[in-house]
């Protein structure tokens, strides 16, 4: 029965699955890093006991993420060649010295210097680890950089010749890596990426107000997640926007299954709500705005946009994935933003951190930039193919010769595995949540921590904590 | 558009690169890994605490030089890549499970509670034994060839499952096991040392014997490299290398029970090294053994120029800051109280 798997479409289920897992921590640890340095910043500078703690406790848990991220992704960094050999054969000369730059330049500073920052507590100075803070945080933005330019390349490639054989050559290195969607999809991620971090740190904190527990460390936390929300949130609709306008240019046909759009029309309606449906080549049960798309896209209310007609059926992209993917991103992008409003509104009036119903909201948003990076990221996927390299190899024709029961049982192997191991994870980083921050814990350094850390002094000194 | 294909040989450069950066994987991550391996057997909890302790801060950054290994091979070799990453489909994959688990041990056995800490126990002890013996299967299937038609492999899913490459698989757990015991030798104390001491010795003796077999099989195995090896004058060239091997035996033998700490740690490194020299030298110049070379599989020159200019630059870089890691959490990790 295995035999007659699809080893096609199981290595698409499989890198669907192993990259959606790992994205989760990235979205989370990127933001995270950075916050952490400004929390360590803002304690170097005001001595205020309360930003050390609750540095102390968020860095548990982005170390217990951060491990995460590493083991899912090094899995990531195998799966080119083991499920998409000949897309590695043939992209290799182009995206290969992108992820070669991503290991010399960012995975090294980040995994050595990781060390140190949980570490090296009682080994280095106050600022010598306030510096370790920001070189992670400095990798992730630097990861980021290399993997979208990648991954970017992937949907809007350019810079480049098709050889003999089918082999892609570079012929222009600055036009690889800045590719035309490029840097929209670096600076869009990496918003995303702030607000994922903002959004769950808000919950939590929200979370303690709301149990009357650690009110000085709950404040701190809503109080620069709401900063957060309220500058950035707007920022990431314009940026969106200006994503959407870049795809557009670059790659109509996602752009027409994100609209939800078959036939191509001047004056497009904007779709609210709908079922694209493949076969009968329509948007069932469309709710719609009539002439917004266009406006939208053209900035001309009878602008011309193109429907998924306009292409061969094999080569339109699963619009009702797209469709509604897109959907869920932009509307929590949406209720960001009024967070971010109802945080100003409460802050005028001084309830900003005693209001209830505003608890309970920033509580159940604390998973939505998760679903929004996921969903985002579907967008982009989905809206690809049937393309790996948008135009130039199709996904059916980059796959491993690898027999369907390899992938089968290793797809299995991975969900069993990624369910117990980051479930796991997940648990310890409730737990860390519940325990919440610990009042007044010595601080870091050669100065005035009590418990030297776990790797002990070379002076001898005794006992010992886990970062 | 630049390339240094006019003065430099890149591909040779690059198959010299990917062979260093595998070696610094294998020395880095094997001593990790080889603390992994031991880990169940030592005395009790504390030892263990001390073990995992004398790690923590350096696994992730070992780990990273594998990253390398595979992401310069893509971009230097993405032939080579392509057919070998489906050729070994399954063991990579174990392997990449065993990492898993090994590598969130770290974080998550000081998080759980004692009752449930014996879960992530065995899963860095498992993890790094699962990820040490499929790098030595993958390692021995290596050695015998790969099958190869046009640009993509040939064979089937289980062509790497043989009784030598599960040897081999064996060889690499003894191995990693004698790096990771002088290890703990050289950077814990008391107990753990003594224990160490002891596990590392019994590495020793079964390193000694794999030693042997895969010399003796290889050349066995395969006419080309039993020409390359017995062939004079390459004989007499080679010589050094299979005798600095015995040398090194005996006198990390030596060492570890005349009590020196630091010493049988290098010297196993030595012991790798001439182990590590013998395989390069064999599968020369194959990326792809026995099909595919370096030169068939080198990237585009622009390619490989692009990176080398960044590896140029970087490298001494990140082995400065490494190399400034190592030296932060010099010393030994004490005996302490714990307060998990
Ligand atoms: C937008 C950011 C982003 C995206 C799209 C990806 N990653 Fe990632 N990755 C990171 C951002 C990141 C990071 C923030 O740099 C991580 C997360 C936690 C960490 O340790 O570094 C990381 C870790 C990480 C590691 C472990 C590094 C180490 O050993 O320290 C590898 C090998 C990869 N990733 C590889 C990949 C591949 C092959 C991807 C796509 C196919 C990918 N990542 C998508
Ligand atoms: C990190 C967030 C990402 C997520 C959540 C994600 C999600 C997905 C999904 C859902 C698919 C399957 C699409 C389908 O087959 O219908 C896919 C395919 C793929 N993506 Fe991504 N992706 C991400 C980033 C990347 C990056 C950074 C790269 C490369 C640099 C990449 C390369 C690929 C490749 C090679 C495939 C397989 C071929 C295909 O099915 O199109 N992805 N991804
Ligand atoms: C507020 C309105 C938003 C708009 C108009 C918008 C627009 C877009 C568009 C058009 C794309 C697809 C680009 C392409 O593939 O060509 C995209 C992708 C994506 N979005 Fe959004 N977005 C919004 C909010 C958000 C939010 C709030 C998040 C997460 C917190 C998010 C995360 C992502 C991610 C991770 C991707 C995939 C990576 C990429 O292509 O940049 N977006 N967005």
């Amino acid at each position: 029965m295995l035999e007659s798997l699809d080893p096609v479409f199981l290595a698409r289920v499989q890198f669907a699955f192993t990259i959606s897992f790992h994205i989760l921590f990235p979205a989370f640890t990127i933001g995270l890093a950075s916050w952490l340095a400004v929390l360590e910043w803002r304690w170097l500078r005001t001595g205020k006991q309360v930003y050390a703690d609750v540095y102390r406790m968020w860095v548990k848990i982005f170390a217990v993420t951060f491990g995460m991220g590493v083991v899912s992704g090094v899995v990531l960094s195998f799966q080119f060649g083991t499920n998409w050999s000949v897309f590695s054969d043939a992209g290799g000369n182009v995206i290969g010295p992108l992820l070669g730059y991503e290991v010399l330049t960012a995975f090294f500073l980040e995994a050595s210097f990781l060390g140190v920052m949980l570490f090296g507590w009682n080994r280095v100075s106050p600022r010598l680890h306030f510096a370790a803070t920001v070189i992670v945080a400095a990798g992730t933005l630097v990861s980021a950089f290399w993997i979208l330019s990648a991954n970017s390349w992937m949907q809007t490639p350019a810079g480049f010749r098709v050889g003999a054989e089918g082999l892609l050559y570079p012929t222009d290195w600055l036009a690889v890596i800045f590719n035309p969607s490029f840097p929209y999809r670096f600076i869009h991620m990496v918003t995303a990426a702030y607000l994922t971090t903002a959004f769950t740190v808000a919950g939590i904190g929200a979370f303690y107000l709301w149990r009357g527990r650690h009110a000085a460390h709950a404040r701190v936390m809503l109080g620069m997640a709401m900063i957060m929300a309220v500058f950035v949130a707007p920022l990431q609709l314009v940026i969106g926007d200006m994503h959407g306008l870049n795809t557009f240019e670059h790659q109509p046909a996602k752009v027409a299954a994100m609209e939800g759009l078959w036939e191509t029309t001047s004056g497009a309606p904007l779709l609210l709500f709908g079922w694209p449906d493949q076969n009968a080549e329509m948007t069932r049960y469309a709710v719609e705005l009539p002439k917004l798309s266009s406006l939208i896209l053209t900035h001309d209310l009878d602008g011309e946009v193109r429907g998924l007609k306009a292409w061969p059926a094999d080569e339109r992209p699963p619009a009702a994935v797209v469709f509604w993917t897109f959907r869920i991103m932009v509307g929590l992008g949406l209720l960001m933003i009024a967070t971010g409003v109802a945080a100003i509104v409460l802050y005028f009036r001084k309830r900003l951190f005693d209001t209830r119903w505003f608890q309970y909201w920033c509580m159940a948003l604390t998973p939505s930039g998760f679903v929004a990076v996921l969903a985002g990221w579907f967008v982009t996927e989905v809206g690809r193919q049937p393309w790996i390299v948008q135009g130039v190899l199709r996904t059916e024709d980059a796959v491993s010769p690898v027999v369907g029961t390899s992938v089968a049982l290793s797809l299995a192997a991975f969900i069993l595995v990624y369910v117990f191991v980051f479930g796991a994870g997940s648990y310890y980083i409730l737990h860390l949540i519940g325990k919440g921050p610990e009042d007044g814990e010595s601080a870091y350094g050669a100065h005035g921590m009590e418990q030297p850390p776990l790797v002990t002094d070379v002076t001898g000194k005794k006992g010992g904590r886990h970062v | 558009m630049f390339s240094f294909e006019g003065f430099l040989d890149l591909a040779l450069i690059w198959y010299a690169l990917i062979g260093v950066a595998i070696l610094l994987y294998v020395l880095l991550d094997g001593f990790d890994l080889g603390v992994g391996i031991l880990f169940p057997f030592a005395p009790d909890d504390q030892c263990r605490d001390n073990m995992m302790n004398s790690v923590a801060p350096f696994w992730d950054g070992n780990e990273t030089w594998l990253v390398l290994g595979g992401g310069g091979m893509l971009a230097a070799f993405p032939l080579g890549y392509a057919v070998i990453m489906p050729a070994f489909y399954i063991p990579v994959i174990l392997m990449l499970l065993g990492l898993i688990f090994r590598g969130v041990a770290f974080e998550f056995r000081f998080k759980a509670d004692p009752d449930n800490r014996w879960v992530w126990d065995y899963s860095f002890h498992f993890g790094s034994l699962a990820a040490a013996f499929m790098q030595g299967v993958i390692l021995g299937a290596f050695v015998q060839g790969v099958e190869v038609t046009g640009r993509s492999y040939a064979g089937g899913a289980f062509d790497w499952l043989n009784a030598y490459s599960l040897m081999t698989g064996v060889a690499v757990v003894f191995g990693y096991a004698l790096l990771g015991g002088t290890w703990l030798v050289m950077k814990t104390e008391g107990q753990t040392r003594d224990w160490s001491r002891k596990s590392a010795s019994y590495a020793l003796i079964y390193q000694a014997f794999f030693l042997a077999m895969v010399s003796i099989s290889m050349p066995v195995m395969n006419a080309g490299i039993r020409d390359l090896w017995f062939s004079v004058p390459n004989l007499f060239l080679l010589l050094p290398i299979p005798a600095a091997s015995v040398v090194l035996l005996i006198v990390i033998w030596r060492d570890l029970h005349a009590g020196r700490e630091y010493r049988p740690f290098l010297l196993s490194y030595a012991l790798f090294l001439t182990g590590y020299l013998g395989i390069a030298i064999s599968m020369w110049p194959y990326v792809v053994p026995f099909e595919i070379t370096f030169r068939q599989a080198a990237a585009a020159p622009e390619s490989q120029s692009l990176l080398l200019v960044g590896t140029i630059v970087l490298l001494p870089m990140i082995l400065a800051y490494v190399g400034y890691c190592y030296y932060l959490f010099r010393g030994k990790v004490t005996e302490q109280q714990s307060s998990y």
